[in-house]
């Protein structure tokens, strides 16, 4: 097959990715959106087949038996709570292969006479930097989440100076490389910088900030296969990995401006430590806490106009998901019109309570983004915080001196009552006070989240 | 095709392909963020395709051949996978059914 012939033909699945992306704008046609990108794939796999022709062909499809059926697996047996870490799985082999990628491509070409072009070279080690910063970032963020290593924030002392020494050692090779010094060690040198880069620059950053870091890491990936088509002179691989590089830059900065953080504050600002101080100040005109019992929320529940849930990642630790749903419907059964308010940064990748709520068969027009779910709070009776913290920090708001003034959050604190569903009184993951708990509207129900609301279920059929 | 024009082409597809994905990743609700990122990933898994050109090219040496391997076998572990794991995600996103029967088909499909 010729080059020109292969190129139309790239066409096909260049166009199903678009589509693909297009479709995901709603929900009720997403899934043949996904499916249309498949086949794209496969066109593409297919073609390239035909195009190298025969050399290798048993080995390409030993090996691809190998990753794919690992794929298969793992993406069939993966549970709804650990799908960021599987993203982060994914994304990490994606890179690595781009990597690899540079690495082939540099061996074969360096003993031709005559340096390789500057912009070929450039790709190669644009290519196997970001690649290996995806692959060993996704790794440890997959540990993180996975809990192999601790969530918590890892710093010491001159910990920014050592990471930029790292990544300046790599970007020396990639300079060296590219203003034509014939060496492979380089690129293996950049190679190891970069792993290494990848390691230190995720290390620190904190459970919570992960769907900043998974965004980042996934745009990274795509930035690593465009490049991989820059060295390989393929339009497929440039034009596919540019759309995911946009994605993932979109969601990173979506992320965080949910959070209203830098990208800069949350890669380096190693969250969890700088609240302390903060944290007392607000704490200092505390007040009392009312703490309520089951049966006494079961009564305001069932009683109630209309209800809006607000869940956490607090709900999902606590698997409680199900268990919310039927609540949900058996006070929709009593006549209460229920709906829950998701926070753009609840759970640990953006939008992922959606997925854990879907997959408790809650349908998605009951889902509302917070945007659509702020005015709805003060014609709400009872706004019900599951396992969720800051993202419904008044302070946020109203406080100046709270280390989380200016985040956007949900406006609980504007229903006529609010229960809120807490495991006790610790503050949530950044440590800060939350003036919420202390609302003369507000009452506590203390317990693990599922205990608590299988309690209230027993109630609210009981009434 | 010089190879000059080759990657000013090239660099003219890059520039657009970014803009056409904010276009289109924009209208992306944030309902959907989380089968967002991994039908990308799964887009992204065309580095496999890059893999085969590497390891069908005739290789210098078992270094070259080896490399190839492993890339191949990483991106189809992306392609399928991401595929796979977007597919059953978005199989669970379901409207609000009009006769509402409660607790019926609770416990059927997509276990935990």
């Amino acid at each position: 097959m010729s080059t020109n012939l292969a190129n139309l033909l790239y066409l096909i699945p260049i166009v199903s990715f678009i589509l693909a992306l297009h479709f995901l704008s709603n929900p009720a046609h997403a899934r043949r959106g996904n499916q249309i990108g498949a086949a794209g794939m496969l066109v593409a796999v297919v073609v390239t087949w035909i195009k190298i022709g025969a050399t290798s062909w048993w080995a390409i499809a030993v090996g691809m038996l190998i990753g794919g059926a690992f794929g298969a697996v793992a993406a069939r047996r993966v549970k709804m709570t650990a799908m960021p870490q599987m993203v982060a799985l994914f994304n990490g082999v994606g890179g690595g292969a781009a990597a690899l990628i540079a690495l082939a491509e540099l061996h074969r070409i360096l003993p031709e006479p005559g340096a390789p072009k500057v912009d070929i070279s450039l790709a190669i080690v644009l290519s196997a930097l970001i690649g290996s910063i995806s692959f060993a970032g996704s790794m440890v963020a997959f540990a993180k989440l996975q809990e192999l290593i601790g969530g918590r924030p890892i710093t010491y002392p001159g910990q920014q100076f050592v990471n930029g020494a790292v990544l300046l050692t790599a970007a020396a090779s990639g300079i060296a490389l590219v203003s034509g010094v014939q060496d492979e060690w380089l690129l293996w040198v950049l190679v190891g910088a970069a792993l290494l880069f990848g390691v230190l620059f995720v290390l620190p950053i904190g459970g919570a900030d992960m769907p900043v870091v998974i965004s980042l890491l996934n745009a990274f990936t795509g930035l690593a296969v465009a490049a991989s088509g820059f060295e390989l002179e393929n339009n497929v691989l440039i034009v596919a990995g540019m759309l995911v590089g946009a994605s993932g830059t979109l969601l990173t900065m979506m992320m965080s401006r949910a959070m209203n953080r830098s990208i800069a504050n949350v890669l380096f600002g190693a969250f969890g430590q700088v609240s302390e101080s903060a944290a007392t100040a607000a704490a200092g005109d505390g007040g009392s806490v009312r703490s309520a019992s089951a049966e006494d929320v079961a009564v305001m529940l069932a009683y109630a106009h209309k209800v809006i849930f607000v869940p956490g990642y607090g709900l999902a630790v606590a698997q409680a998901q199900h268990d919310l749903h039927q609540l949900a419907d058996l006070l929709d059964a009593k006549g209460v019109e229920v709906s829950y308010a998701i926070h753009p940064v609840a759970g640990r990748m953006p939008g992922h309570m959606n997925v854990l709520l879907a997959e408790a068969n809650v349908p998605y027009d009951e889902l509302k983004e917070m945007d659509d779910a702020n005015p709805e709070f003060s014609r709400t009776d009872v706004a019900v915080v599951v396992g969720a913290n800051d993202v419904v920090n008044p302070d946020a708001r109203n406080n100046q001196g709270s280390p989380i003034y200016g985040m956007p959050i949900l406006n609980v604190d504007q229903a006529n009552a609010v229960v809120v569903l807490k495991r006790s009184m610790n503050p949530g993951f950044a440590g800060i006070e939350n003036p919420l708990f202390y609302n003369p509207k507000t009452v506590m129900l203390f317990g693990d989240a599922k205990d608590s609301i299988d309690k209230l279920i027993a109630d609210v059929k009981g009434l | 095709m010089s190879h000059n024009t080759l990657l000013v082409f090239e660099l003219t597809i890059l520039v657009l392909a970014i803009f056409l994905g904010f276009e289109v990743i924009s209208k992306v609700p944030t309902l959907l963020h989380t089968p967002l990122m991994s039908g990308t990933n799964a887009i992204h898994g065309i580095v496999v395709v890059g893999a085969m050109v590497v390891l069908g090219a005739p290789h210098k040496d078992t270094f070259d051949w080896i490399v190839g391997f492993l890339a191949v076998v990483l991106g189809s572990a992306n392609v399928v996978g991401g595929f796979v794991v977007t597919d059953r995600m978005l199989e669970m996103f379901k409207k609000r059914e009009p006769a509402k029967e409660a607790d019926a088909s609770r416990d059927g499909q997509n276990g935990p």
